[in-house]
């Protein structure tokens, strides 16, 4: 019997479009529509049925997986918590409490891709609205450091780009599109302006922006790669506008300088609002980064990089950031919660995280766990789970299950693992 | 012969439905396994459509097929994931951020 499952979210990406439906037949999901190329393998490429964990590659009950998992985290000195971001904010934040329970130092993948976003909100502020806001408001988009048209295929048709809005009835007619890249990506094609800015000089230009903004006189006759003229042509299409956006990424807080780009980019953003309503959105990748940083600060007070091993929380990018702490060989142990460290780390973070004992809980088989000591195949939030999981632009989304919940939830291994260490 | 170019990784949609068939599959490894330049950089170094091409690092080395692709001069662009990262050296500059972006990478002809 066929089954049609409506207005499911599909968590690939920040976009969390909420809009998608899926027909299932034999508890599978048979058939998708309105999911992107990116996010409709989450679907489709799922294989629910249920599979015993693995304890050193070979199949054993549950509760003796948990209890190995347990003895692996109770006998470490320093262990590691990392990934969270494509788990829903149950089973995030039951992570956080196993961290603190064990003395941890717990991680999320913001570190490897919007942490220096985070330090640059902790520096400046970060004037922010809803994608809803964009959609209905905003007549210039600015995309800095990033490519949608890989990335976020539906965010153009759902938020910004094509979106017709309250006051943007028109769509695409009603808005202007800057793109600022290091090369012309299929983004930069779509745009109405590319700038094309020499590797590693996003921070000189920005920097520029934000003294025409300001009124100041530049004697170079160009800013990283860019004539001047250019820039101070945008720089009055920013103040005129009626509501504009930044939405920015990785080219920005993963080459030189990080954070201080971006917050650049804020500074920017808040200079604006003098003139006119501007605000900034980072584009985020996995489907639920955001609810770890949320999760992690609401428990912690701080957005990634914690450590409890002092029995509270202390804060520190750079100290107990994931890679570093493998690099340094510090954390004897790791617990990665629906990551892959091992495909997205360098080299020497990946092949330190292969050294020491591993669990690993995913729906899926993935590199990390390849070569975990314990795994835990669980459910996948949005399919065969119910959750939460925060958007973009930190609007919080309920998932619904597509399929009925056959195995065991990330929340309740974690539950079990932190029942068990109570009581070693 | 061997240049320097800049590296940069990121997402692409191949990349993206690669891995929800496997990190194991022939669909995932061709994904990430490959380099694009701009043809005019491909030609100088007497490098064909497809042929393999070795980056070096000081963090590591990989070898790939090198597509031309829509880039400035003297910049390479690789899928992120395992291939690209033996290229990424592990400093962070007290962020927690390696640098996936505008690394220097020698390349030459394999």
């Amino acid at each position: 019997m066929k089954t049609v499952v409506e207005n499911v979210t599909c968590t690939f990406c920040g976009c969390l479009c909420d809009d998608i439906t899926v027909e299932v037949e034999d508890n599978r999901i048979s058939r998708v529509r309105r999911a992107c190329a990116n996010g409709r393998g989450i679907f489709l490429d799922y294989d629910p049925t249920p599979k015993k964990p693995t304890v050193a590659g070979r199949e054993v009950e549950w509760e003796d997986a948990v209890a190995a998992a347990a003895e692996i985290l109770v006998r470490a000195d320093s262990p590691l918590i990392y990934g969270l971001s494509s788990s829903a904010c149950e089973a995030q934040r039951k992570a956080i409490e196993l961290a603190d329970l064990i003395g941890a130092i717990v991680d999320t993948t913001s570190s490897v891709c919007h942490g220096p976003t985070g330090l640059a909100m902790q520096a400046v502020g970060e004037p922010t609205a809803t994608l809803g806001e964009v959609r209905n408001r905003a007549d210039l988009l600015i995309f800095w450091g990033c490519n949608p048209a890989a990335s976020h295929l539906r965010h153009f048709e759902r938020y910004s780009l094509n979106a017709q809005g309250t006051l943007v009835p028109n769509g695409r007619r009603d808005r202007t599109m800057v793109v600022f890249d290091v090369r012309p990506t299929a983004t930069a094609k779509a745009a109405d302006q590319f700038f094309q800015v020499l590797p590693d000089s996003d921070f000189e230009v920005l920097a520029a922006l934000r003294a025409l903004v300001q009124g100041k006189e530049i004697e170079s006759d160009s800013v990283g790669g860019i004539p001047l003229g250019r820039l101070r042509d945008l720089t009055e299409r920013m103040k005129a506008c009626r509501f504009g956006v930044f939405f920015m990424g990785m080219g920005l807080t993963m080459s030189r300088a990080r954070d201080i780009n971006v917050r650049e980019l804020f500074a920017l953003t808040a200079q604006l609002n003098e003139f006119t309503r501007f605000i900034v959105i980072p584009m985020r990748g996995h489907g639920n980064v955001a609810g770890a940083d949320q999760v992690l600060t609401w428990q912690s007070g701080y957005p990634f990089a914690v450590s409890y091993a002092r029995g509270y929380p202390q804060y520190g990018p750079g100290e107990f950031s994931a890679v570093d702490v493998l690099v340094r060989e510090e954390a004897d142990a790791a617990l990665i919660l629906a990551s892959d460290p091992v495909a997205h780390f360098p080299h020497a973070a990946a092949m330190q995280l292969k050294r020491i004992p591993t669990i690993v809980i995913d729906p899926v088989v993935n590199l990390t766990a390849d070569t975990a000591q314990v795994f835990f195949p669980t459910c996948c939030y949005g399919v065969d789970a119910e959750g939460v999981s925060y958007r973009m632009d930190n609007v919080p989304i309920r998932l619904r299950g597509a399929l009925p919940t056959v195995r065991p939830t990330d929340e309740s291994v974690l539950d079990a693992i932190i029942e068990t260490v109570k009581r070693c | 012969m061997s240049e320097n170019f800049i590296l940069v990784t990121g997402r692409t949609v191949k990349q993206a439905s690669g891995l929800h068939k496997g990190k194991d599959t022939d669909a995932y490894r061709r994904a990430v396994t490959v380099v694009e330049m701009n043809p005019e950089d491909m030609a100088r170094l007497g490098i064909g459509e497809g042929r393999l091409v070795r980056l070096h690092t000081s963090a590591g080395q990989m070898e790939a097929p090198v597509h031309a692709g829509a880039l400035p001069l003297k910049m390479v662009f690789i899928p992120m994931g395992p291939e690209a990262n033996k290229l990424v050296g592990p400093e962070t500059d007290g962020t927690g951020m390696p640098s996936f972006k505008g690394l220097t990478v020698e390349v030459e002809p394999a």
